[in-house]
C-alpha cells in the first residue's frame, strides 16, 4: 500500500472536512436564532423584530450557501478517496447519510429558497414555519451526520460478513441509539448555537460600539446571551458525557488525551497541565486535580481507566488474534459453504480481532508472516500521537468554560442592568468572535485525529481505507480544493464584512406600496384577506 | 428482527434499481432544468435586469433540486456500496470536476448580485454557466463509459484497482461514443432549461431560449438515435455465463461475466421495454412542437417524459448490469451481487417509504408557492432576490 497516497488522503479530508466545520456551526445556531427573532416577531408584530430576522437571516445566507456547498465534497469524498472504506463499511454507514438525505437536507433545502422568497407570497405564520422548517432540517442534518460519525468512534450494530468481505449490518437500533454518537448530537449541535451566539454577540457589540442600529443591537445581544449561556453550559455538561462514553468505547482515545500512560489506581487522576513525551512515555511538569478524571470518564471511584502502556499490551494481544481469524477468512472464503466447521468456529471466535490483523499490512503483504518484532510496531501504531490531543482538548474546554462566563456576563447585564454594557465588555465581545471556531476545531480534532489509526474503531485501519489511486492525481485535487476554498473564504469574509458593515437595509415590506401589491397577491392566491399582513 | 424477511432479497434489490433509477430521475427533472437554465444563461439574456431575471426563475428552487443529487449519492452509498466506492474512485477527476462545479454553482447564485460590479458579476454568470454545462456534459459521458465498461477489476478482498496511469483513465473517459452520451445528455438538459424558462419567464428571454432549444432538441433526437445504431454495432455487451443466484451475498466474484454479444438482445428478451426509448424519441419530438407552438406547460412535460424515456433507456438496457468491468468481467458489478445487506437495504426502503412522499408533498408546495413567472418587478423590488 502507497503510504504517500495515505497521507495525501487523510490531509485532504482533514482539510476539506475542517473548512467544512467553518460553516456548518454557524447554520445550526443562527437558523435556531433567526426562528427565535421572527418567532418574536410573528407573536408581537413589531417590525423591528422582522428587520433583525432579515438582517442576520441575509448573514445566515452567506454563510450557509458555503455549507452546503463544501458538504458536497464531503459526501463524495468518501466514494473518491476511501473506497475500500466506503466498501467495507457502506452497509452500515451509508444509510444514516442517506436518510439524512431524505429526512433532514431535503427539507432544510427546500425550504431555504422560501424563507428568502417567500416573504411577499407567504403569510405571516406560514413564513415563520418555513423559517423553523429550515432550523430543524439544518438540526437533523447534524443528527445523521453524527450518528455516522458516532458508528466511526463505536462501531456498534453491525458485524463481518467474509462472504462479502465488509461489515454488515445487524441491528439499526444499536446503529441509532449508539450512545456515542446521542452525546456527539448534542455535544456538536449546542457548540453550533454557542458559535452563533457569540457570533450575534459580537456583530451587535460592535454595533453599539459605533452607537448604530442600536434598537436591533440590543434585542440581538439579549436574545443571543439567553441562547448562548443555556447553550454554552449544555456544551460543558454533554461534553462531560462525550467523556462518559469514550470511557467505556474509545479508552485509547481517552488515554491519549489525558497522556495518561501508566494504569492508575483508581480514581486517577486529571492532568490539568503537562508537557507529554512520547518517546519517554512521560509527562513532565504535570499538575494534577485528584479523582477528576476517574469521575469524568468512569463515573465511579473505584473503576479503573487503563493507560496508554496496557492498552497497547492489549492491543499486540488482539492482533495475534486477529491473526488466527485471518488465517481462517482465507479458508472460509475459499470453501464457502463447504467450510470445516472446526475453521468457521475459529474465525467466529477471532473475527472481532480481524481488524488488528489490517494493521501489519503496512508492513508486509501477508500479515500471517509477521515477525514479531511488525506486530510490535503495528500495537504501537495504535497508540495516537499524543500532545496534539492533549493540548487540542485543553484549549477546547478551556474556551468552553470562558464561554459560560461571557454569557453569563452579558445576560446578567442584559436582563439586570438595563442593558448598560460597559465599553471593554463589547470591546471583548468583538475580539472573541473567532473563538468558538478555534474550539470547535479542536473538538473534532481530538475526535478524529484520537481515533487513528483507525478510521472505524478497532475494526479498519485508515490505511488501508483508500481509493487505489496515484500521487499525482491526489496531489491535483488536493491543489484544487485548495484554490478553491481559499478564493471562497475570502470572497465569503468580504461579503460577510459588506453586509455587517451595510447593517440592517431598509426594508422594502414597510413601504405601502409593497403592502398593497403583497396584500393583493395574498388575496389572489387563494382568494381570501390574508389574516396577517404586516400592516405597521 | 426478522421483518425484512417479508420481503425477499432479490425482490428488495430490485426495488432498489427502480428507487435510485427514480432518484436520478429526478435529479435530471428537477436540477436538470436549473443545470439547463445555468447553461443558456449567457445566451438568452445579455443586460444585468435580463441575467438577474432568468437566475431568479431557478433562484428559490435550485437547492433544495440539488438534493436530488446528494440523496442520489447518499442513496447508492446505502444500498450499493460497491458502486459507490468503485465509480466515484474510477471517476476520480472527473467527479472532481463535477464537485467543483457543484461548490462553485451554489455560491455563484448566492453571491452574484451581491456586489454592483459588473466584471464581478459577468464572472459569476460564467460560474453558473460551467456549473451547469459541466456537469450535465460529464454525466452523459460517464454513462457513455458505464454502457461501454470500465477498466476497474477486484481484489480477492474486493479492493478496487484500475488500470492504467491517471492521465489514460482520464482522457480515457474521453472516447468518441461517450462524447456523444456526454452530448446528449448536454442537450437534453440544455432543452429542458428552456423549457423551465418557457413557463418562468417571459418576452425576449424565452424568445431567444426557444430558438436555442430547437436546435438543442433536435441534437438530442439525432445523438440518441445515432448512439442507439452504435449500440447495435459498434459496442460490446455483458452478460451473465450462468443463471445467477439472485439471493446470494453481495459478492460481485462469484458469479462468471462474459462480455460480447451486444446490449440491444436486451429487446429480444424484454421487448417490451421499447417504450422507455420511445418515450424518448416521441417526448422530444412533442417538446420541440410545443416550442413552436409557444406552449410552455406543454413543452415543459414533454420535456420531462422524454427525460425520463431516455435516462430509463440507459437502465432497462442494461439491467442486471451496473457498472461492468472491461478490465475483468467477473468484477463487473450487478443487481443480484452488489447491493446492501437485506438488512440494510429494508431498513432503507421504510426510510424511502416513510420520507419520499413527505418530499414530494412539500416540494409541491413549495413549487405551487412559487407559482408564476418571474417578472423585472420582482427582482428589482425584493431586495432578497438575487
Amino acid at each position: 500500500m502507497d503510504l504517500d497516497v495515505v497521507e495525501l488522503s487523510r490531509l485532504q479530508f482533514a482539510l476539506t472536512a475542517m473548512y467544512h466545520f467553518l460553516f456548518v456551526p454557524l447554520t445550526l445556531g443562527l437558523s435556531v436564532i433567526v426562528a427565535i427573532m421572527e418567532t418574536v416577531y410573528v407573536m408581537t408584530g413589531r417590525p423591528i423584530w422582522r428587520q433583525m430576522t432579515k438582517f442576520w437571516g441575509t448573514l445566515f445566507g452567506i454563510n450557509f450557501v458555503l455549507g452546503v456547498a463544501t458538504g458536497i465534497t464531503m459526501e463524495f469524498q468518501f466514494g473518491m478517496n476511501w473506497s475500500y472504506y466506503s466498501h467495507y463499511v457502506g452497509d452500515v454507514f451509508g444509510a444514516p447519510l442517506a436518510i439524512e438525505g431524505l429526512m433532514a437536507f431535503f427539507l432544510e433545502a427546500t425550504f431555504v429558497g422560501l424563507f428568502f422568497f417567500g416573504w411577499e407570497k407567504l403569510s405571516r405564520v406560514q413564513h415563520l414555519v418555513v423559517t423553523w422548517l429550515v432550523a430543524i432540517g439544518s438540526n437533523f442534518s447534524a443528527l445523521w451526520i453524527l450518528i455516522a460519525n458516532g458508528w466511526m468512534q463505536n462501531p456498534v450494530g453491525a458485524e463481518f460478513n467474509p462472504m462479502t468481505m465488509r461489515m454488515e449490518m445487524t441491528s439499526f437500533f444499536e446503529v441509532l441509539f449508539n450512545d456515542v454518537a446521542q452525546a456527539k448530537f448534542v455535544h456538536t449541535v449546542s457548540a453550533g448555537y454557542v458559535t452563533a451566539a457569540v457570533f450575534v454577540l459580537g456583530v451587535s457589540a460592535w454595533y453599539l460600539l459605533g452607537a448604530r442600529h442600536v434598537e436591533l443591537a440590543r434585542r440581538s445581544i439579549a436574545v443571543a446571551a439567553s441562547f448562548g449561556l443555556a447553550s454554552a453550559l449544555s456544551v460543558v455538561v454533554l461534553g462531560d458525557e462525550s467523556g462518559y462514553s469514550a470511557g467505556h468505547s474509545q479508552k485509547m482515545k481517552l488515554a491519549a488525551i489525558e497522556a495518561m500512560w501508566e494504569t492508575e489506581p483508581a480514581p486517577a487522576s486529571f492532568t490539568l497541565f503537562g508537557l507529554p513525551n512520547q518517546e519517554e512515555r512521560e509527562t513532565h511538569f504535570a499538575i494534577h486535580i485528584p479523582w477528576a478524571m476517574g469521575l469524568i470518564g468512569t463515573r465511579s471511584l473505584t473503576t479503573e481507566i487503563p493507560g496508554i502502556n496496557e492498552l497497547e499490551a492489549q492491543a499486540e494481544e488482539r492482533i495475534r488474534s486477529g491473526l488466527i481469524a485471518y488465517d481462517a477468512l482465507l479458508t472460509v472464503r475459499q470453501d464457502r459453504e463447504a467450510t470445516d466447521p472446526a475453521v468457521m468456529a475459529r474465525f467466529e471466535e477471532h473475527s472481532d480481532d480481524l481488524g488488528f490483523a489490517f494493521l501489519l499490512l503496512r508492513y508486509l503483504e501477508d500479515p500471517r508472516e509477521a515477525s514479531d518484532a511488525e506486530i510490535t510496531m503495528a500495537a504501537e501504531d495504535t497508540i495516537p500521537k499524543v500532545w496534539p490531543l492533549f493540548w487540542a482538548f485543553r484549549i477546547m474546554v478551556a474556551l468552553g468554560f470562558s464561554f459560560i462566563a461571557l454569557m453569563a456576563y452579558f445576560f446578567y447585564l442584559a436582563s439586570f442592568k438595563g442593558m448598560q454594557f460597559p465599553r471593554w465588555a463589547l470591546r471583548l465581545a468583538v475580539i472573541v468572535i473567532p473563538t468558538p471556531w478555534i474550539a470547535a476545531e479542536m473538538g473534532w480534532f481530538v475526535a478524529e485525529f484520537g481515533r487513528q489509526p483507525w478510521t472505524v474503531d478497532g475494526v479498519l485501519p485508515t490505511a488501508l481505507s483508500v481509493s487505489h489511486l496515484g500521487v499525482s492525481e491526489l496531489l491535483i485535487t488536493l491543489a484544487g480544493f485548495i484554490t478553491f476554498y481559499t478564493v471562497l473564504f475570502i470572497v465569503e469574509i468580504g461579503l460577510m464584512l459588506k453586509y455587517i458593515r451595510k447593517g440592517p437595509f431598509m426594508d422594502v415590506a414597510e413601504t405601502d406600496a409593497w403592502t398593497a401589491r403583497h396584500e393583493h397577491r395574498l388575496r389572489t392566491h387563494d382568494g381570501n384577506v390574508p389574516d396577517a399582513t404586516p400592516a405597521e | 428482527m426478522t421483518l425484512h424477511d417479508l420481503i425477499a432479497y432479490d425482490l428488495l434489490r430490485v426495488v432498489w434499481w427502480l428507487l435510485i433509477g427514480f432518484l436520478l430521475i429526478g435529479f435530471a427533472l428537477t436540477d436538470g432544468f436549473d443545470m439547463g437554465v445555468g447553461t443558456l444563461l449567457p445566451f438568452v439574456a445579455r443586460t444585468d435586469i435580463e441575467r438577474r431575471m432568468v437566475i431568479n426563475t431557478v433562484g428559490p428552487v435550485w437547492e433544495g433540486n440539488q438534493v436530488w443529487f446528494i440523496l442520489g449519492g447518499g442513496a447508492i452509498f446505502a444500498a450499493w456500496p460497491p458502486l459507490y466506492a468503485v465509480s466515484f474512485s474510477g471517476f476520480y477527476l472527473a467527479m472532481f470536476a463535477i464537485l467543483a462545479a457543484l461548490i462553485v454553482r451554489p455560491v455563484a447564485f448566492k453571491y452574484r448580485s451581491k456586489r454592483e460590479s459588473t466584471r464581478w458579476r459577468t464572472t459569476w454568470d460564467w460560474a453558473l454557466f460551467a456549473g451547469g454545462a459541466v456537469p450535465a456534459l460529464i454525466f452523459g459521458v460517464a454513462v457513455g463509459n458505464v454502457l461501454q465498461g470500465v477498466p476497474f477489476y477486484l481484489t480477492d478482498d474486493l479492493y478496487a484497482m484500475y488500470d492504467g496511469s491517471f492521465h489514460a483513465k482520464f482522457l480515457g473517459l474521453l472516447n468518441p461514443f461517450a462524447l456523444l452520451t456526454g452530448l446528449v445528455s448536454l442537450s437534453m438538459l440544455i432543452t429542458h432549461g428552456a423549457a423551465w424558462l418557457g413557463v418562468k419567464s417571459e418576452g425576449v428571454i424565452v424568445a431567444r431560449a426557444r430558438r436555442i432549444a430547437v436546435v438543442s432538441g433536435l441534437v438530442t433526437m439525432a445523438g440518441f438515435a445515432l448512439a442507439g445504431l452504435w449500440l447495435a454495432v459498434g459496442i460490446e455487451g455483458y452478460s451473465f455465463a450462468q443463471t445467477p443466484i439472485t439471493d446470494g451475498p453481495s459478492n460481485p466474484l462469484q458469479s462468471e461475466v462474459i462480455r460480447g454479444g451486444s446490449w440491444l438482445v436486451a429487446y429480444t428478451e424484454r421487448p417490451w421495454i421499447i417504450i422507455a426509448p420511445a418515450l424518448g424519441f416521441f417526448g422530444t419530438a412533442q417538446a420541440i412542437r410545443g416550442l413552436r407552438r409557444q406552449s410552455e406547460l406543454g413543452t415543459f412535460f414533454w420535456s420531462k417524459l422524454a427525460i425520463l424515456g431516455m435516462i430509463s433507456t440507459v437502465g432497462l438496457t442494461m439491467f442486471p448490469f451496473i457498472l461492468p468491468s472491461s478490465k475483468d468481467p467477473n468484477s463487473s458489478l450487478t443487481v443480484w451481487d452488489a447491493s446492501s445487506s437485506h438488512l440494510t437495504l429494508f431498513i432503507m426502503l421504510v426510510a424511502t417509504l416513510i420520507f419520499m412522499p413527505i418530499i414530494l408533498a412539500y416540494t409541491a408546495w413549495v413549487y405551487k408557492v412559487l407559482w408564476g413567472k418571474v417578472t423585472e418587478a420582482d427582482v428589482t423590488d425584493a431586495p432578497q432576490s438575487y
